[in-house]
């Protein structure tokens, strides 16, 4: 593995009732976060090819240790998004380059699918900065049920010359859907919109 | 006798590699599991509350049971621990002293009766309030190497009439531990303490 880690944190949510009234079953989401070394610190580098593959690599772990956390078979996976918060030494494109062009195809070689664009979500931060990571359905982005976030922070990341790295899936949309809108039950999930 | 209503819960793991250091043949883990849960005392003062540790009884031996399969489902590995609590603004701390039994035990018994006192803080405070909870060896207070702590919290929790409850298990010492002091290797483990 090219990645240098320093740690891995996952976070798994449950929502038991809301307002007094029960969620059954429980909605759940699961958050793998893993805080890197950021091979492009201090300097300006043109070909962040590094950390693209870094992306590659982070993908698949971190979408693996998400669907881990939750115990489903990764196809029962309904909603996902991805984050990164890159530390004050570097830069917000790399942050992109983990993002965008290699870690979607990963994560989605775990779920089996994901025809749905992954939403995501960066910005550059000090120790303790907090990545609200927007989730939609993995297969179909219009459904409404399934629009939401979930928010994780690490005290000690990112350092100066760290990146955070966050995959979230969900097995259920928010606990009590009620705005209308498509249903995951009206979805056809060819063209990852509806 | 009174419910314990749970809102939501929240487990997280850390693994960590190292610190800038040498990484680790076994990265240290810790883990936390909390609760959210109604707070039947909240808005007024009530002279009498003790008895609700007993109807947190079982909720303490969930979550205990929780961070045990959280990292790995062996209670061998566990060698440091460590509770807190945050009381909702309509709450008084007291409220958060009712989780030193419930929660201490439920580990202590899990853990094959671990000697040492279990470390503990609580606070009041709003939705988002972090928590550092103290972690330190399950049969002796002062092994050194142990003496820790695990920022936990979240974002939409304690609101008013809540209490958000926090048990933390840890496997080993800090990441790369070299400031001296008593060792795991050399406790007697009798008295707690050494």
């Amino acid at each position: 593995m090219k990645t240098v880690i320093r740690k891995i944190a996952v976070f798994v949510e449950e929502t038991h009732s809301e307002m007094g009234r029960k969620v059954q079953p429980p909605t759940r989401r699961a958050a793998a976060v893993a805080v890197i070394e950021n091979p492009c610190a201090g300097k300006y580098v043109e070909d962040l090819s590094e950390l693209m593959i870094i992306g590659e690599e982070l993908g698949e772990l971190l979408a693996e240790r998400a669907v881990g956390a939750l115990g489903i078979p990764a196809e029962k996976a309904e909603s996902y998004g991805k984050a990164a918060a890159v530390g004050e030494n570097g830069e917000l494109e790399h942050a992109a380059a983990i993002l965008h062009p290699k870690l979607g195809a990963s994560v989605r070689k775990v779920l089996g699918k994901g025809a749905a664009l992954i939403p995501s979500s960066k910005k550059r931060g000090g120790l303790g900065v907090v990545l609200d990571i927007p989730l939609g359905h993995k297969d179909a982005a219009f459904v409404r049920s399934h629009f939401d976030g979930m928010e994780v922070r690490l005290n000690d990341a990112p350092r100066a010359n760290e990146i955070m790295v966050a995959v979230a899936v969900t097995d259920s949309g928010r606990p009590l859907p009620r705005v209308g809108g498509l249903t995951k039950d009206q979805i056809k999930g060819e063209d990852g919109l509806r | 006798m009174l419910e314990v209503q749970v809102r939501k819960r929240l487990t997280v793991v850390e693994e960590i590699f190292h610190e800038g250091g040498p990484a680790a043949s076994v990265p240290l883990r810790r883990a936390a599991v909390l609760a959210v849960i109604h707070n039947p005392y909240a808005g007024k003062y009530v002279p009498e509350i003790a008895g609700f540790m007993d109807d947190l009884k079982p909720l303490g031996l969930t979550m205990a049971h929780s961070l045990i399969a959280a990292l790995g489902g062996d209670a061998k590995i566990v060698e440091g621990y460590g509770k807190g609590a945050i009381i909702g603004s309509a709450g008084e701390l007291e409220h958060g002293a009712l989780w030193h039994v419930p929660g201490g035990y439920a580990m202590r018994e899990l853990l094959g009766d671990a000697k040492a006192i279990v470390a503990s803080t609580k606070k009041v405070g709003g939705p988002g309030t972090r928590l550092d909870v103290p972690i330190t060896h399950i049969n002796a207070s002062y092994v050194r190497s142990h003496f820790d702590a695990m920022e936990v919290g979240l974002a939409d929790a304690p609101r008013a009439d809540e209490l958000l409850l926090a048990l933390v298990m840890t496997t080993g010492a800090r990441v790369h531990a070299r400031v001296g002091g008593l060792k795991a290797s050399d406790i007697k483990g009798e008295d707690g303490l050494r």
